[in-house]
Parts: C-alpha cells; structure tokens; sequence
C-alpha cells in the first residue's frame, strides 16, 4: 500500500521486448513531475542475455540528461545522497520475454473459467487458452492442446464452495496426464494455482502436488454471485517474480533492485487506469494499440476489467486485422479507391516488415484505417468480457421470459467519462486530431467524453509506482503522461441529413451542428469551459432525448469535437458519397494536410 | 539507441553457419563432436510420451466414482490390451454383468475414486531430428541435440511457408524479373528446390505441388493468390508447419518484386546443387527469416560488416515500403537532425539515388542489402 513517503527522486523502468525505458521523477515546489526520459534496447536476449544491461544503459542515459548521478559503478545509489546523487526508489515493469502466459481451466465455460480468465487478464497474464468441461472439446482434445501449450502458470478454477466437487477434479487429472512443460527451462516445475470450490482441495493435492508447483488460494467464485478474483491475482504476481521473472536472464538481479515487485507491464497499466477511476469517480476506458496485442483496461461502475486481443496489432499481426475485420470493413475509412489486391500486399509487407513508417498522406490513412478497425475488434472483444457475472439468479417477471437472456455488459458508452489512448499509432500520429478521430470511430463514445494520449508510454511505470508512491503517480501522469486531446460531445440518435442534431452555447458563441457532420472548436488545454448542449428532439447527450445537459468541458489541444455523425456512426453505402463524407468529415475537423 | 534502420537480410555467398538442432523433449543424441554428418541423417531421438484417453469407469458400470474399487480387475500401472476387461459388474446371479474394456493398447496411469474415470496412456511416440545441414558436430548439448557447423552459401527470405526441406536447386526463370508460371515448371522438377524470378502466380504454385517439387524460392507473390493457396489467410507471421506439400521462400515481399540480384545470381550459379531449405518465419521476439543453405568446401569469406557501422554514404539499400518500394538505389546524404516528411511526422530520414533521381526517405523504410 501507498506509504507516501517524502520521496525527493524516484527512477522507474519498463523492460518492453524490444525497449527498455526508463523514466526519472523528481519533487520540485512540493509537485512531483517527470524530470527526464531515457531508453536502451532490451538485453534479454543473446549476445547479452541480462535485462540488467538494458536497464543500466537506459538509467545512463537519464543520467546523461538530467545530471543527477544515479549509478555507482553498475549499482543504483539508494537512497539519495544530495539533490544531484542518488534516487529514494526504484520500481520496474516488465515484458521483455513474451509476458506472462497463462492458460486458464475452468469448469463452466461461462463461469468460473470466464472468472478465471479475468483473474489472470486483470494480473496482466495473456490468456494462451481457456478450457472448460464444456468447451466443446473432448477430453483427449482437451488433454493434446494443454500438453502442446508451454505456459508460464496454470489457473485452475471450478465449482462454488461447498457443491459438486466431481467437475473441477475431473479437469485436474485433465491437466496432471496432459503433463504440460513449463516455457523458460526443463528443470522447474510448472507453477499452478488452484482457486476452486475449497472442498476439493484435499483431491486436488493428490492429483497435481507432485508433479507440478501447486499453490491455493481462496476460490474465485465461492458463490455463483460473488467473484473474488484478488487473491488469485496476487497469487499471480508472486510467481510471476519468484518463477517466471526469475527463470528470464538477469531478472534476479533485477528483483534485487527494486523497492516493489516487479509487475507485467499491462498489469501495470491496468492498476493505474483503476486507480484514476477510483480517485476521481469516474468511468474509463484505456487502451494500448501495439504491434502484435491490443489491450483494453476499463474500469465502470468501480468494477476493473482487462483483455488482451492478442492478435489485434499494427504490425507483426497487422495482417489479422485485415483477416478479422474484412478488406471492405478497412476500406470503408479510405477517402480514396484502392485496389483489393494493392491493399493487401501492402499489409503483408508491413506484417513482414514491421519497424517500416507511413511515408504518404496515403499510406497514414490506411495505417489510420487499419487503426480504427483494430480498435473497433478490441473493443468489441471487450465488451463480452466486460460483463455482469453469468449463472447468477435473478428474479424475474414475467415480460423478462420473452427477453433472451444475455449477458449484461457493464461497458456504458454514456457514462464513460475518459478514453486514454497509447500505442504509436496513437500517441505518435502527426496531428493530435488524427488520435482524436480514431479514437472516436473506433470507440463512439455518447454523450460527454474527455479524450487523451499516454505521450511517451509512462502509463507502466506510475502503474507499479502507485503501489510505493500513489500521490506521485497520479501527481505525474495528470501533469505529465497525458496529453488532453480535448472533449468529445456526442449526441445519441438517429436523424435525416441536414437535420439540427444539436446545438452547444458556449461563453463566447453558439454551435450547431447538423446531423451527420463533425464540428471541432478551439478550446485549449487548460481550460474549462461551462456549456449549454440542446440536443435535437430526437436526440440524446446524456439527460433523455431533447432534454438539454448543462456541464463544464475541458480542453486539449485538438479542442472540442462536436459529433453529430449519430451512433451508431453509420458510413453511406454508395462508394462516391461515402468517400465525399469522409473528405468532409477530414476536413471539418483539419485532420490532414490539404 | 538502436540503429534507425532495418538490417536487411543475409544474402552470403561462404559464410559460416551455426545450427542448434534441439529435441522438444530430453533423448538420446545419437552422435558425438566432431563427426561429420550428412543432412538428413537423424542425430537424436526421443520418446514423447503417449497420447491418453479418459474412460469413465462409473459411468459405464452405472455407479459413483467412489462405488468403483470392488468393480476393478487391473489397477494403476497395469499394461492393457485393446479389448481387455478393466472392470466388471457383479451382474445378476452372475448375468448381465457389465464389462468395461480397454479401447487402446496401453498403461494405465490413474484411476479416480472420486470421478470414477482412468487415464490410459498410448505407447511413447519416436521423435527424432536429422542435422538439417552437411557439417560437422561442433558441440554436443546432452540429451537435447547438437549444434552443427559448415560453410555454405547462405540466402535469408522475407518470408515463408512450410518447413524443412533438402533437394537439388532448378533455376527455371531466365532473369530475375521473370514471372514463375506453371509452364516453366517441368516434371523433372520432383524432390527440387524451384527458383522463379519476380513473382509466382498460384497456378504454378499448384503446379509445383503436381510435380512434387521440394520447394519453390521467388521474389515476391501476391497476398491473395497466397491465401487462395493455403486455403486460408495468415493473420500473424508465424508459419512453417503448414503442410501444403512443398516450402515456399519469398526473398523481396509481397506483390511482383524482382528478385534481389545477388541473390538470384547465387542460385542460379548452384544450378544442380543439393540445398537445405525452410520456410518457417517468424517476426515478432527472436526473429526467424526463411532460408537457402548451401553446403560449400574451404573456408569462409570475411563476414559482412556493413550492418556492425549502420548506415553509410555510399551503402546500397533497398527501399521497403510505399511510395518507391522495392527500389534499390545508394546512400548520398544522411542528414543528422529530424525532418519533416510528407505525412507531417518528423523522423530521421536519408537520401537516396535511385536510377534517374534522389530521393528524400525515411531511415525506417530503408534495409541495406550486402555487396
């Protein structure tokens, strides 16, 4: 827990796979504030095999740039010495060597391995594979996929405390004759964590206690009504450090180091998108587009959810994106014609030629629509796991028997207050407003959304430096991580072109912006503005339909984004229109150059 | 910070190479340091243990998993024959008894009191690896495998489909600009490693396949017809377990890209020389590119520097991405400070002579090539 100690200097690191970067903060006029920022390819593998390399190199590089001495031959001086040598605490995340790979086995597939896979997402674990007795596989298929799988840590979960234990034993001797084999090494055993119905414990032992490192923790779904996925998610942590951190080169040394366990890198983010949710009351929704995974972390309600689209990215699986969302789907956010095959080669060569950057405004707006598109998939995958619990009794009437029972989602587009972008495509787009619009395509927020960008990935480094430090980590990332893309007003509804979908009074003018078309207005970042939004009758930005919503917006450097596209965003079905939609809607909004 | 620019692939005529050949589980290496081996000669072997195959005892026998024992008539560790009575119901008066039989050849590893259910195991699989190359035994990693060492030609794809494969080496394309059709493909090109030209259209990829060629190394294919030939589209670029019958080696990329000059010039030269060959690619963490080796006697030439100093005037690169892609041209200038391209990013960028002007790209979008 946060012990708020007067911290003058802190360091933090995140070993990525391919970067090591590493930040410095520093308490000036009793505020702390991201000093400087340096970074270091990652040493995990060969020639040098020693994440320590990296993370020196990377700690050299801020001291290059801040002029504070932080090492001492190869240690880190700790605590300070003075104002110049020395830092009070170290913390790092960690990546490098695929993150942590869990596979998740549960009983019921829509229970407790949904719970289960939850747990291990929230640790910040990318979920390899979910089995469950009823997956729809036979046991022998069960058996071959767990035993082709090398996972980092299993997650074993099933059944509520004191029911049926003959289920959730079943699939412990599943996992005992698959015998799967650890990822790092042939001389450990494999790490699992048992977070079942508590009376099968004694059966579970038995079953797995030889032949694998079992650990059990409180059960994840004591009752069908309560999940409880903490203890199973520290459980998750611990052996991150003790078994897989520890099997990768140099990370001894590392643990050695830090003042807090070393954390996944997205458990990392994960942490912190909860803990600005909770401090300041509101809904929201991270996300992290990268090369190969897009993860999304939402926190609605108080109630925290992670996924990880694994093969959502705008590189090494960009070519997914294309599979997974269809050419036409992608093409449709073109204001130009390309041809199918054109198209796909060029995203085949950005698959096999990953570190390559869009060089036209033509090139960027296919990036930027293979960008919405990878989003929009992620989001949707969200959706089903950000749910309210399944298999939960619910008293019902008798107009409810006509209603197909699915699952609720607790994502409500409405209340979301906040959407934190990250990733390059994101944080790197060469006009802010670019970031804007993807975000806003991708996502279509309702009502009143704050929009932002992670500037230089530091979301993983306050994420574990809320667990030493929180005043400091939240003081950083207001100050320093977010870039204020500015507010989204988003009138709900459907209407006929050229209709007045709503109108906005700010102090110093009035906006209205017909249905189907986007406003963006100037307002800077900083300010904060008290408007009058009076949505047409058929319209809705929060109060009911044409009923008018009184609030006060904030800036950002693209400013306010008045959305009256509707929502759903609907794009024209004939080809010339939609491509004149789109140039209109790009150039309302100054989203490239002329 | 790492080097702005994309290290283009090995493309060496006698260069030294190190091939770790591991088990996926321990056995037995069946050679020692030193030896020389041949490539398809298999070097360790392990037993991978047997599938199993979950029998519900008390389901069969109508009881709890905990009413079982009394019903058994072999127990854990028994060796079982398909058929064989494993337990068996008192029955009436000795009558209608229920049997429950084996339905494999195997061991049993468990029976459960609480389910009721038994793990049976199938006798171990062989798993071996062959040397994949000629070489010598440079290094002998107990119980896993070997690590062996030869000079040979050694070619990098971009990109691949399908795994291992050894045959002789058919250059059936004149130029390195000529398309690879079916009817440049002869019969005679059976247990042969085919090298096109530019592109490979799929009725030639097909064509390949007919004539059972061992592989097929070209300059570039459309993502389309690769997709109409797996019969699916590859999402992530990890591959090299498809079994499509033959391994496919693209050397420039997608779409028609004429094949690299030197590289087309090495095998062309090799004509009828036996080459090991893998298509397997993967792009993320621990790159793996396809490859063409060629086991060559003597010794190596001086390995290639040019990626060790980064980018220079004067290097030959190869531009790898939209508006001059596939355009090979030379360094002239490398401007140290950012600037701004086309799309308002800044980044770092150099220029580069192509055939009838300099052109402004940006570093990332460049990879040298060798030569």
């Amino acid at each position: 827990m946060s012990q708020e100690k007067d911290y003058n200097a802190i360091l933090a690191t995140d070993c990525g796979s391919t970067t090591t970067k590493a930040i410095l903060i520093e308490k000036r006029n009793n505020e702390y504030r991201l000093r400087v920022r340096g970074e270091a390819p990652t040493t995990v593998e060969a020639p040098f095999e020693d994440v320590t390399r990296g993370v020196l190199n990377a700690v050299r590089e801020v001291e290059e740039l801040s002029n504070r001495d932080i090492l001492e031959g190869e240690k880190i001086v700790k605590p300070a010495l003075n104002e110049r040598e020395g830092i009070d605490t170290y913390v790092s995340t960690s990546s490098a060597g695929g993150g942590l790979q869990m596979l998740v086995v549960g009983v019921v597939k829509s229970m407790t391995a949904e719970s289960a896979a939850r747990a291990a997402l929230g640790a910040g674990a990318i979920v390899m594979e979910t089995i469950a007795v009823d997956d729809g596989r036979l046991p022998h298929e069960k058996i071959q996929l767990i035993r082709h799988l090398r996972p980092d840590m299993i997650l074993l979960s099933g059944g509520v405390d004191g029911g049926t234990i003959t289920h959730v034993v079943q699939m412990a001797q599943i996992i005992a004759a698959a015998d799967p084999k650890p990822r790092f090494g042939l001389t450990y055993k494999l790490p699992i964590i048992y977070a079942g119905n508590k009376d099968a414990r004694d059966e579970v032992k038995k079953i797995l206690g030889d032949k694998f490192d079992l650990h059990i923790v409180e059960n994840i779904r004591p009752r069908l009504e309560e999940e409880n996925l903490i203890p199973a998610r520290n459980k998750i942590h611990e052996l991150f450090m003790e078994h897989v951190m520890s099997q990768a080169p140099g990370y001894r040394k590392l643990m050695d180091w830090v003042d807090a366990p070393i954390m996944p890198t997205p458990g990392a983010v994960g942490l912190l998108v909860h803990h600005v949710a909770k401090k300041r009351g509101i809904d929201v929704i991270g996300v992290d587009i990268g090369g190969a995974t897009t993860d999304i972390f939402s926190v609605f309600k108080g109630t925290f959810n992670r996924t990880v689209s694994a093969n959502l990215g705008m590189s090494y699986s960009i070519s997914n994106v294309l599979v997974e969302a269809g050419l036409a789907n992608i093409k449709r956010w073109l204001p130009f014609d390309i041809g199918d095959a054109d198209l796909c080669n060029r995203i085949k060569n950005k698959m096999i030629r990953p570190t390559t950057i869009p060089q036209t405004i033509e090139e960027l707006k296919i990036e930027q629509a293979i960008a919405r598109e990878a989003l929009r998939l992620a989001f949707l995958h969200h959706k089903t796991m950000a749910v309210e619990l399944k298999g939960v009794q619910r008293q019902r009437t008798i107009s409810d028997v006509f209603i197909q029972e699915a699952a609720k989602s607790l994502i409500n587009m409405m209340s979301l207050a906040l959407i934190i972008g990250s990733g390059g495509v994101l944080s790197h787009a060469p006009r802010r407003v670019q970031a804007a619009m993807m975000l806003l395509d991708a996502f279509q927020p309702e009502g009143i959304t704050q929009l932002a960008v992670d500037s230089i990935f530091m979301m993983p480094h306050l994420g574990v430096l809320t667990t030493v430090h929180e005043r400091a980590a939240l003081e950083v990332f207001d100050k320093d991580c977010l870039i204020r893309l500015g507010t989204a007003i988003a009138p709900v509804g459907d209407g006929k072109e050229g209709e007045e979908a709503v109108k906005v009074e700010l102090p110093n003018q009035t906006v209205t912006v017909k249905f189907g078309e986007i406003n963006r207005v100037p307002l800077e970042e900083g300010q904060k503005v008290k408007v009058r939004i009076i949505p047409g009758r058929k319209f809705d930005v929060g109060n009911g339909r044409g009923r008018e919503l009184i609030t006060e917006v904030g800036g950002g450097v693209v400013g306010l984004l008045i959305d009256a596209r509707g929502r759903p965003l609907k794009l024209p079905e004939d080809n010339t229109k939609r491509k004149e939609t789109l140039v209109k809607w790009f150039e309302s909004v100054d989203m490239y150059p002329k | 910070m790492a080097h702005a620019y994309t290290p283009g692939l090995q493309v060496a005529e006698r260069t030294v190479i190190h091939k770790e050949r591991r088990l996926p589980l321990k056995g037995d290496v069946l050679i020692k340091e030193g030896d020389t081996v041949e490539a398809e000669q298999i070097i360790a072997r392990a037993y991978l243990p047997g599938d199993v195959e979950l029998l519900n005892i008390a389901g069969q026998l109508g009881v709890s998993g905990d009413e079982i024992k009394p019903y058994l008539k072999k127990k854990e560790g028994d060796e079982v024959k398909k058929g064989e009575i494993i337990a068996e119901s008192k029955g009436l008066f000795g009558m209608f008894k229920t049997q429950v039989k084996s339905p494999i050849d195997g061991v049993i590893e468990s029976i459960s009191f609480v389910t009721g259910q038994a793990i049976l195991r199938h006798p171990p699989q062989e798993v071996s690896i062959k040397a994949y190359i000629n070489g010598t035994v440079e290094k002998v990693v107990p119980e896993e495998g070997a690590i062996i060492r030869t000079v040979a030609t050694f070619i990098q794809g971009i990109f691949g489909i399908g795994g291992e494969g050894y045959g002789e080496i058919l250059p059936v394309c004149s130029s390195p600009d000529e398309t690879l059709t079916p009817d440049l493909i002869p019969e005679t090109a059976k247990g042969k490693v085919i090298v096109g030209g530019s592109f490979v259209t799929y009725e030639a990829l097909q064509r390949a396949v007919e004539v059972g060629a061992t592989g097929v190394v070209v300059g570039g294919i459309d993502a389309d017809d690769l997709r109409h030939f797996l019969g699916y589209d590859i999402g992530v670029a990890i591959t090299g377990t498809e079994k499509k019958g033959i391994t496919l080696i693209v050397t420039e990329g997608f779409g028609r890209m004429n094949m690299a000059k030197k590289t087309f010039e090495l095998l062309t030269k090799y004509a009828g020389r036996r080459a090991s060959i893998n298509g397997a690619t993967q792009i993320r963490a621990g790159v793996m590119r396809p490859e063409v080796i060629i086991t060559q006697e003597g010794e190596a030439e001086e390995p290639y520097k040019g990626w060790e100093t980064g980018l220079e005037v004067g290097h030959l690169v190869r531009i790898i991405r939209e508006p001059y892609f596939g355009q090979i041209g030379r360094v002239v200038e490398l401007p140290p400070p950012l600037e701004q391209i086309e799309t308002e990013a800044h980044v770092r960028i150099l220029k580069v002579k192509l055939d009838d002007k300099v052109v402004t790209i940006p570093r990332a979008n460049v990879e040298i090539i060798q030569g």
